[in-house]
């Protein structure tokens, strides 16, 4: 591919490379770590073959089907097929969303900014920008499924072989260099960064739905979305390369067609026209609460669809749950008996609280999103408007609310209806949407939390991140490691009850929501007191 | 009367002092320059005076009420125009000069028109994302969603910076409509050729502090003008006259500069010299600007 056209490419290569190797990197060591840890922590839970079969169980369940694709091997439930089935899909997904990612930031993103007018000023050809992003996503991919497959087979357990983890670790570089290529079609297409990613995604997104619709009974519709595709190789237990090498050829033709469209096309200019947009916003976009949603509205929506399947997801265990915990010594100890009370009930109780915590965090990034937009330099233009500060900040927290209640809500809803259809006496909705309601006092002071940071500190939003995390890890996992009793208090999570084992306690939801609302209190009183925008 | 007013108002960030003693007053129907280098404390100011910033200490008034504690009811009357116009890259340029007027609570079928018309001698497409938008067209969205505002006094920080010459004409056409209509801007800027010909009252600001202020005129007399002459009878001896600096002969013309006040001494003498030819040019605020930074800049 030398010629012209490609003049600079490997100057532009090292730079573009110095660029984007730390974000990179991070994506990288993110995907190969939490593959390794899911080969050793399965190795660990899951030692009897009993335990193994009893997965097993779950896997042929046709919710897990859509999530995670067709289960294989299942009559030997290897911890090498274990992994391969459950994490396959997962691993590749990340990859390509990290391509996605890189990709258009260093081409239609880069186009956008104005960047690649500069460089294109030098003496480098038209397709040399183009040319680095693919050398290096080449070389990314390629790393990627590498580093994957050492550390796989690195682990030493005696399923997770080495033929296979080469395997694993090639599917994940072919599907990253396919949704590179898709992003670098596309980029060719649309003239914003953001469109292109919303494209980029929404395909991913596409794919993976009709992947899971393929996968419940129809062969050729699984095999038309790449990511069914690569599903049949069957890693760790049968190892076809087929996919690999299909999914290798359809990646360099999405690559070259986006060398073609490149070559043809003007600076800065997409092969579709953008169509002209609203001219006037709609009658609703009027105050600050309907910016606020308008602003996040396909976050918003995201997040409580996510919520929705989470629920959806946890219900579809429901079935086989006795005989699942009964056999797993993990669970076991996360849920120690209670007189009086079924496994189910118990675990009910447990996932309510994680989904809890999960659907905290569409409302906590509402609130911080006024943060995002202090730093963005847009509340300048708001609050010259005749617009108090007290009223946008109750906006967004009155956003923030409703959807972390929605998202709480849905997920409720999402587990219930999965639950009843795969449980023979089904599962009681009053209980659960109390279940639900009662872990609203806690996310309301999580949300209050994040009101204080404002208030006070909006730079330091990592903060409310990491009390979220520590909740998880404090009430989650403080049972199993054994933490002591106050760490998990520290949370207010650590208050919550998990219905219906443990009690709703009027007293302790009326403190958390006092807590809340001096919290609140206090926050907006900094924020209505201090400089915005320094 | 006097719609703005700050006194010895003062502001610091740490241990950096931003503002040290700023006494600005824009009177009713004034387009008022707000000049200064960068960093000398004009957004500040403007910040302070939009109560998006608290000042350390002194006041700020504006329509007789305070700017930090009345915020709201001042911002009924003002618009403002930031010096970085930022967006929402996924609203429309349309979409946002709606939001606008509905969060100021008069979007009358009269403002509509004009904001139409706006758009029209702006030449901004209102269809298009605001992250599709150059620098000089966020700054049309801003600019018009404030002149079709209605609002009794208008804060511009530097508002052409991004501006075509054409625009920049547009703008300057739409500042006279202002003046004619009674109404009161506070323009900062550092562009003098654009104060020299829109603003009627200059305020300049350096380090914090406001150094010098008056209308155009007033300043002009603080400074000197240039004069090139050729007279019938040789000039001799002009260097020993107060006042007359930069003298030097070209093409047979001879130029200097002389101070306001001595205008008259000179000229008398000149005029006795049978003047065959003269020229004579205002200072600009160019000369303005650079005799009060040099001049300030040595004496420290």
């Amino acid at each position: 591919m030398k010629g012209r056209g490609f003049v600079g490419s490997s100057a532009l290569g090292r730079f573009f490379w110095r660029q984007e190797r730390r974000q990179a990197a991070l994506w990288c060591a993110a995907i190969v770590l939490l593959n390794l840890l899911v080969v050793l922590a399965y190795n660990q839970i899951y030692q009897s073959e009993a335990e193994r079969q009893a997965m097993a169980e779950t896997m042929s369940n046709p919710a897990m089907t859509f999530m995670l694709g067709p289960g294989y091997g299942l009559d030997d439930y290897t911890i090498g097929a274990m992994v391969g089935h459950e994490m396959l899909l997962f691993a590749a997904l990340a990859a390509a969303v990290m391509n996605i990612l890189l990709v258009n930031a260093q081409t239609r993103g880069a186009e956008e900014d104005g960047r690649q007018e500069l460089l294109l000023s030098l003496p480098v050809g038209r397709l040399s920008s183009l040319g680095a992003v693919f050398a290096l996503a080449v070389a990314k991919n390629l790393g990627l499924a590498l580093l994957t497959a050492a550390a796989m087979w690195g682990a030493g357990v005696e399923s997770v072989d080495l033929a296979g983890s080469l395997l694993f670790g090639m599917v994940l570089g072919v599907t990253g260099l396919f949704f590179g290529g898709l992003t670098a079609l596309f980029a060719q297409l649309t003239e914003a960064g953001r469109a292109n990613l919303a494209l980029s995604l929404g395909a991913l997104g596409v794919m993976y739905v009709v992947r899971g619709m393929g996968d419940l009974g129809r062969e050729w519709l699984a095999l038309i979305s790449p990511l069914g595709l690569i599903l049949r190789s069957q890693v760790y237990v049968r190892n076809f390369w087929w996919p690999v090498w299909a999914m290798l050829g359809l990646g360099i033709l999405l690559w070259l067609g986006a060398f073609g469209l490149k070559r043809e096309r003007d600076l800065g200019a997409g092969l579709i026209r953008w169509r002209p947009e609203r001219k006037a916003s709609s009658r609703l976009l009027g105050s600050p609460l309907a910016l606020a949603f308008r602003l996040q509205r396909t976050t918003i929506i995201s997040w409580i669809g996510a919520l929705f399947f989470l629920g959806l997801s946890y219900g579809s265990v429901f079935g086989d749950l006795e005989a699942f915990l009964a056999g797993n010594e993990f669970l076991k100890d996360i849920l120690p008996a209670v007189q009086g009370y079924s496994l189910t009930e118990q675990f009910l109780g447990m996932v309510v609280l994680v989904m809890a915590m999960m659907a905290v965090i569409p409302g906590l990034l509402a609130v911080l999103r006024l943060g995002r937009e202090e730093a963005g330099g847009r509340l300048e233009s708001l609050l010259a408007l005749p617009v108090t500060r007290l009223r946008l900040l109750a906006s967004f927290t009155a956003l923030s609310v409703l959807v972390s209640g929605a998202a709480m809500l849905v997920s409720g809803l999402g587990l219930w209806l999965a639950a009843s259809v795969v449980v023979e006496e089904g599962l009681s909705l009053p209980m659960m949407l109390r279940a639900c309601l009662a872990q609203l006092p806690a996310m309301l002071a999580m949300t209050s939390a994040s009101v204080l940071v404002m208030g006070f500190r909006p730079r330091w939003s990592g903060l409310v991140w990491g009390y979220l995390g520590y909740s998880f890890f404090a009430v989650y996992f403080g049972v199993l490691v054994r933490l002591p009793e106050w760490m998990a208090k520290l949370s207010p999570f650590g208050f919550s009850p998990q219905l219906p084992v443990e009690p709703f306690e009027p007293l302790t939801a009326a403190a958390l929501g006092g807590v809340s609302l001096a919290l609140w209190v206090l926050g907006s009183v900094g924020y209505v007191k201090r400089d915005i925008g320094v | 009367m006097t719609i703005l007013e700050t006194v010895d108002l003062r502001k610091r960030f740490g241990d950096f002092f931003a503002l040290n003693g700023v006494n600005l007053k824009v009177q009713r129907g004034q387009i008022h320059g707000f000049i200064g280098p960068n960093g000398a404390g004009k957004t500040t100011t403007m910040r302070i005076l939009l109560g998006l910033l608290k000042a350390t200490s002194g006041t700020a008034q504006l329509f007789g009420k305070d700017a930090w504690a009345d915020a709201v009811e001042i911002h009924k009357l003002l618009a403002y125009v930031p010096g970085e116009v930022n967006l929402w890259p996924n609203l429309t340029g349309g979409e946002v000069l709606d939001l606008f007027a509905r969060l100021r609570g008069r979007l009358g079928q009269q403002n509509q028109r004009l904001r139409k018309e706006l758009i029209e001698r702006f030449e901004l497409d209102p269809s298009r994302k605001c992250g599709t938008y150059s620098k000089g067209n966020r700054q049309k969205v801003a600019l018009i969603a404030a002149l079709a505002s209605g609002a009794e006094l208008l804060i511009l920080d530097e508002p052409t910076s991004g501006l075509d010459p054409l625009m920049e004409q547009v703008f300057q056409d739409c500042i006279g409509e202002l003046k004619s209509q009674g109404r009161s801007v506070l323009l900062s800027s550092h562009i003098l050729s654009e104060v020299e010909k829109t603003c009627d009252y200059i305020s300049i600001i350096r380090d914090g502090v406001i150094i010098e202020n008056g209308t155009l005129e007033e300043l002009r007399h603080l400074t000197s003008t240039h004069v090139a002459v050729q007279t019938k009878r040789p000039i001799q001896g002009l260097q020993e006259f107060p006042g007359v600096h930069d003298l030097r002969e070209e093409d047979g013309l001879t130029h200097f500069s002389v101070e306001a006040e001595h205008m008259g001494t000179v000229m008398a003498y000149l005029s006795s010299l049978e003047i065959v030819r003269l020229e004579s040019a205002p200072p600009t605020l160019e000369d303005l600007f650079i005799r009060h930074y040099e001049g300030q800049g040595a004496g420290r």
